[in-house]
Formats: C-alpha cells, sequence, structure tokens
C-alpha cells in the first residue's frame, strides 16, 4: 500500500479516481490545487505525487518542478495528450512517468507500482567503480564517499545499467525493465530519466563516464 | 494546312495582317499615281513627236509635185527620218530601212479616217510609236482633197520608258518603304495588346496553381482592362469563397478537437467509477451486474472513440509527429498480435532480421486496426503477409471473408463510413481506417483497399524502408 497524493482540480475526477486507486490498494490523499498540494507534501510527505498538469493557479510543470527540487518523492503526471509538449515539459520537469486521460485505473495503478518499486533482482553487494559505489542491498549510491540521492525511478535505471556493465540495454528494454511499460513504451522516459541521473553522478554530464549513450542502440554502464 | 501557314501567335498575326495591309495600301497607291504620271509622260510624247511629224511633213509638201515621182516620194522620207516610209498609189519611197512602219491596222484606220493616226507597237525589242497621215491637198478656196500620199514614220520610245519604268521603281520603293514603318507599328500595337493578355495568363496560371492572392493591374480604359477587372473580381470572389470553406473546415476540426478534449475529464471519471463497479460487480444483483457490465465496456468504448478522435484531430491539426526508431518488423508485428491476443488467430509471414527506421507506436496502431477490421468484419484465415524490395516494404492483411463491395472500396477509408446502413454498432470507432491511411502518410508510404483473388479483402500497406524524422 503506497499514499498516494492525487493533485487533480477537477472535483468528479479527484473523487473518481481517489476511489479507484483506493480499490488498488493505496491510501489517497487529494488536493485540488499545485499551493494546495504542495502544502500537503510538506507536511507529510506521500510514496508517491499523481498531478494534473492542468491546474488553477500554478501549473503542472511548476508543481512538478518544485516536487523534485524538494526532494525525491516521484511522480505520474496526468496529461491531456501524449505527442505534445506536456508530456516532454513534464519529464524535462522532473516527472518520472505519465499517463494520458482518459485515464484507465488499472493502467495508471501498474504505472504508480513500478514508479514505486525500488530493487532490481536480488541484492548482490556493493559495486564500485571508480567514484561511484552503488549498495544493491541498502539501495544508496555515493559519489566520492558522498552520498547521491536518486529517485527510485533514477535508482533502478542504475541499477539495471551497472548489473551488467558494458552490456548494451535498448530502450526498449530498459522501458520494459525499469518502467514496466509493454513493448509500445515512450523512449522519451529513457533519455530524460538518463539526463537527470548522468547530472547526479556524473563529473561533465556532457562527457559521460558510467551512463554511456552507444548510438542507435541504447546505454550501456561504462566500461569505467 | 491553314493553321501550319497562318501563324498561331496573336504578336505574329497581327504583324502579319498590318504588314500586308499597309504595304498593299502603299503600293496600291504608288502604283496608281505611277500609272497616271506614265499615261501623262506618253500622252505629252506622244502629242509632241505627232506635232514634230506634221511640222516636218507641213514644211516640205509645198516643194512637192503632184503627183509624185519616186524622187519625190524619196525627198519627203529624208526629210521626215529615219524609219519613215512614203507611199504613192503603187509608189514607195526607197530605203524603207529601219523599223518597218506601218501595220495593216494602221494604213486602214489612216485611208477610213483620211487623218493622223497614232499606233503604240513593240518592235526589236524597243517600244515604238507609229505615225502614219495622209498627206491632204488644200485647195486655194479651202476644199481638202487626198492627195494619195501617205507617210508612215516611227518613233522610238524607248526614253519614255525608261522614264515610265523609273517612275514605277520609285513607287515599288516608295511601298518599300512602308514596311519596316508597318512592321514597326504593327510591333507596338501588338505590345500594347499583349502585354495586359500576358499578364493576366500570368494571374490565371497563379491561380490556377492555388496562389489565390494573384491579381493583375488594370491598365487604361479598353476591354482589356475590363477583361483584367473582370478577372481580378473572379478572382476576389474564388478568393472568398475558399477563405470561408476553409474557416469551416478548421471551426469543424477544431469543434471536434475541442469536444473530444473536453469529454477526457468525464470520461476519466467515468473509467474511475466503473473500475470500482468491476471490482464489485460479482457480488451483485443478477439485474444490477449485467448493468455495471454495460456501463464498464460502454465506458471503455467511449474512451476508445474519445482517443481515436483526439488522434484524427493531432492529424488535422498537423501536431502529429513521428517519433522514428529501428524496429525489427517482425518482431514488432508479433508484439502487437501477442498484446492483443491474436496470435493464434493470424498468420504472420515476415522475414527475420527486417529492420526498418519507423515510428513503432504507429506501426501498431496501423496493424492492429486492419488486423482488428479483419477479424471483426472478414473471416478467417487472417494472414499478415510482409515483404521487402528495394527501399520498400510492404505489409498486406488479407482475410477469408467474402470481400469488399465494390461501391464501398472508395470509401473505405472515410471517417465514420458504415458500409452497411443497418450494422450501425460495431466495437470499432469508426476512425480506425481513417486513422490507419494518416499514419502510412505520415511514414511517407501509401496504402490501397482490395480484394484478394479468392476474394476476400486485402490492405495493402508500403511504407519506405528509411523514414525521415518529421
Amino acid at each position: 500500500m503506497a499514499a498516494i497524493l492525487l493533485i487533480e482540480d477537477d472535483p468528479l475526477l479527484r473523487r473518481g479516481l481517489q476511489l479507484a486507486l483506493r480499490g488498488h490498494g493505496h491510501d489517497v490523499r487529494t488536493a485540488d490545487t499545485g499551493e494546495d498540494g504542495l502544502r500537503e507534501m510538506r507536511s507529510s510527505p506521500p510514496d508517491l505525487v499523481v498531478l494534473d498538469l492542468m491546474l488553477p493557479g500554478i501549473d503542472g510543470l511548476e508543481v512538478c518542478r518544485r516536487i523534485r527540487s524538494a526532494g525525491r518523492v516521484p511522480v505520474i503526471i496526468l496529461t491531456g495528450r501524449a505527442d505534445d509538449f506536456d508530456v516532454v515539459g513534464g519529464l524535462e520537469a522532473g516527472a518520472d512517468d505519465y499517463v494520458v486521460k482518459p485515464a484507465q485505473p488499472t493502467v495508471l495503478d501498474a504505472r504508480i507500482r513500478a514508479v514505486l518499486r525500488r530493487s532490481v533482482g536480488d541484492p548482490d553487494g556493493v559495486r564500485a567503480h571508480r567514484d561511484l559505489r552503488i549498495d544493491t542491498a541498502a539501495l544508496t549510491v555515493s559519489l566520492r564517499g558522498e552520498p547521491v540521492l536518486l529517485t527510485p525511478t533514477e535508482l533502478r535505471l542504475l541499477l539495471t545499467l551497472s548489473r551488467a556493465p558494458g552490456r548494451v540495454f535498448s530502450r526498449q528494454r530498459l522501458l520494459e525493465e525499469v518502467w514496466e511499460h509493454d513493448y509500445l513504451g515512450d523512449s522519451r522516459l529513457v533519455d530524460n530519466c538518463v539526463q537527470r541521473l548522468r547530472a547526479k553522478v556524473e563529473a561533465d554530464p556532457s562527457s559521460p563516464e558510467y551512463v554511456q549513450t552507444v548510438r542507435g542502440f541504447g546505454y550501456r554502464f561504462g566500461p569505467v | 494546312m491553314t493553321g501550319r501557314l497562318w501563324p498561331r501567335g496573336l504578336r505574329a498575326r497581327l504583324l502579319v495582317a498590318v504588314v500586308l495591309v499597309t504595304v498593299l495600301g502603299a503600293a496600291a497607291a504608288a502604283w496608281s499615281s505611277a500609272r497616271s504620271a506614265r499615261n501623262a509622260l506618253v500622252t505629252s510624247t506622244q502629242q509632241r513627236l505627232t506635232a514634230a511629224v506634221a511640222g516636218q511633213i507641213g514644211a516640205i509638201t509645198p516643194q512637192l509635185t503632184y503627183p509624185p515621182d519616186q524622187g519625190a516620194l524619196d525627198r519627203l522620207r529624208a526629210a521626215v527620218g529615219v524609219h519613215t516610209l512614203v507611199t504613192y498609189r503603187g509608189l514607195r519611197s526607197a530605203d524603207g530601212t529601219g523599223v518597218e512602219p506601218v501595220t495593216g491596222a494602221l494604213r486602214s484606220a489612216v485611208r477610213a479616217r483620211n487623218r493622223l493616226v497614232t499606233q503604240r507597237i513593240t518592235a526589236q525589242g524597243r517600244p515604238w510609236l507609229l505615225i502614219g497621215t495622209p498627206i491632204v491637198i488644200t485647195a486655194p478656196d479651202g476644199a481638202r482633197t487626198p492627195s494619195g500620199i501617205e507617210v508612215y514614220t516611227a518613233r522610238d520610245l524607248s526614253g519614255v520608258e525608261r522614264q515610265v519604268d523609273g517612275l514605277a521603281r520609285s513607287a515599288a520603293g516608295t511601298a518599300a518603304l512602308a514596311l519596316p514603318l508597318a512592321a514597326l507599328l504593327a510591333l507596338l500595337a501588338a505590345r500594347s495588346v499583349l502585354r495586359p493578355v500576358r499578364e493576366l495568363r500570368d494571374t490565371a496560371r497563379r491561380l490556377a496553381a492555388g496562389d489565390l492572392g494573384a491579381r493583375s493591374p488594370p491598365q487604361g480604359a479598353d476591354e482589356l482592362a475590363e477583361l483584367t477587372v473582370t478577372v481580378n473580381e473572379m478572382a476576389d470572389s474564388l478568393q472568398a469563397s475558399m477563405a470561408a470553406m476553409r474557416k469551416m473546415q478548421a471551426d469543424a476540426k477544431r469543434f471536434a478537437a475541442d469536444a473530444s478534449h473536453e469529454l477526457r475529464t468525464p470520461l476519466s471519471t467515468l473509467a474511475a467509477v466503473v473500475d470500482v463497479l468491476a471490482a464489485a460487480a460479482d457480488g451483485m444483483e443478477p439485474d444490477a451486474r449485467e448493468s455495471s457490465q454495460l456501463a464498464i465496456s460502454e465506458t471503455h468504448r467511449l474512451v476508445r472513440l474519445v482517443e481515436d478522435l483526439m488522434e484524427v484531430s493531432r492529424f488535422d491539426a498537423g501536431t502529429a509527429r513521428l517519433r522514428v526508431d529501428e524496429v525489427d518488423v517482425a518482431g514488432a508485428l508479433r508484439d502487437c498480435l501477442r498484446a492483443r491476443g491474436w496470435l493464434d488467430r493470424v498468420e504472420l509471414e515476415a522475414p527475420d532480421g527486417l529492420l526498418l527506421r519507423l515510428d513503432r507506436r504507429r506501426l501498431d496502431v496501423i496493424v492492429a486496426n486492419l488486423v482488428g477490421n479483419a477479424l471483426r468484419h472478414g473471416e478467417p484465415p487472417v494472414r499478415v503477409h510482409v515483404s521487402a524490395s528495394g527501399d520498400q516494404v510492404r505489409i498486406q492483411v488479407t482475410d477469408g471473408g467474402p470481400g469488399v463491395p465494390e461501391h464501398v472500396l472508395p470509401h473505405v477509408f472515410d471517417r465514420f463510413f458504415k458500409a452497411d446502413a443497418a450494422r450501425t454498432r460495431t466495437p470499432g470507432s469508426g476512425l480506425g481506417l481513417a486513422i490507419v491511411l494518416e499514419n502510412v502518410h505520415l511514414h511517407g508510404g501509401d496504402i490501397t483497399a482490395g480484394n484478394a483473388d479468392g476474394g476476400g479483402a486485402r490492405f495493402t500497406v508500403r511504407l519506405p524502408r528509411d523514414v525521415e524524422d518529421r
């Protein structure tokens, strides 16, 4: 059971989603504006935020940015269209995943569960690569002895890639393993998450050491 | 044949006509003035020659004896000059060298009229004036009797003829002088007519090419200017109606987009609450359970319809974008069929390892719609056949049903087109094939609907191997 904060301005949809997600076993609090939602977050941080991008007052993208800068709580955005800049903007603002309206509760539930899942496979101790230490049991990461605060999605991406250093993972494969999307996942999720991960672990994100791009194929960890 | 002889261009026709008329006019004028000048010249020369001959004869006749003998005739001949013949009954002056100055016609005219007669002939290649006159004896009382002596003489007219030729030449020259002038005038006239005509033609071409803002500035107040004004008015009204039509079309499309947009939030609510209903349906009374199930399935149908409407709106708005990836076609099609539980109902024949650069999600939409259609409206076996050739890949979806009626084929890609009016409720949104068409076009490919030899419906999609990102 996860503690979810649902930020949605339409009262009927808010209530409907609350009922449906509760039916899927989640504990759902709601907020009807971005300001209200951010207040709720401060008073009692949830496990995950479901955020409608179309909000009165400060808009969803801004709310997403503020949530991200305040901590590691994962965000799933509700967006009107899969193709437009809402998705791109939401991912750049730090969203972990998105669901297109009309949202199906089963789809939303599956995304929530995937985003909240932190571990990947069985822990195999500590993976140390030059300055980067990945503790697969404690699920912590440190760079030159300093802890790196990763969101659950970023952590899963790093765990997945570092499980087999040097091996190339296609975006499709990463979408299936990290986001648990079906075969039609949106590869922009991977690219955005890789960028955020690099910003946190790479000395120079424009010439990465740990998470490297293999043009035309996907990503690999190292070789360091 | 006349079509080929008569020049086709307006400019050439004007040129030929004006030059022809001008030169003919000038030639006629020159010819007629040359002719009257020539007549005057010839007449005066004739008068002068005749008077001279008469004078010569008059000077010698008093010295003649009558009846004259051979010697008198010879003297008379010598006095009048060469080319002269003097006769008296059977006598003829000797030394009749040169041009024979007498013709039968002249002699009979002289005898009949009994006075001086002239005739013009050509001899030895030159023009001559023949003068014949009887010599009349005038008695002291004034009575005139013919002496029987006749003088015939010939005078060379070459000099006059040369003068006349000169006149004709100068007339021809004058006419020729008019030629370049006429051509120049014709060209000027042609240009003043042709410039507006050419402008009109260019304007009409631009209009035809879709540039509805094309206009020609009217110049002057002639018929061509009127025509230009009329063409401009026509273009104005065309532009206005096109703009109105485009606006209506855009409004209709925006309405569909707005409507589907507005439907998303209540539909999301419905989808959420029927999810709760679905979980609780098992414990309900039969009627309530059936109602819940109806609400659930209809909500899903509505969701699909709105998703399709939004997809179509994106194509209409031009905001649909390709997200191109390298895709293993056989794998993608297998995924598509597997995700919908169709693997055991569809025969898939696709070469392994065929990699294409295309939008994976859109390929899925294309194939899922075509196969879904075949399964719903056709009969088994449903086949998906993929083949690659050159820079194209062909995906064929064929079913074993009765096929698509000929009159329906042209409309299968129309939005909300239903082949059978009675079958208004099918699980599809009525937009499936329209969306397929748009997706294929977005890839730069094409799709055709037809029937297989065996009779089943066959949809053939052709996609370029490497799609440009757009």
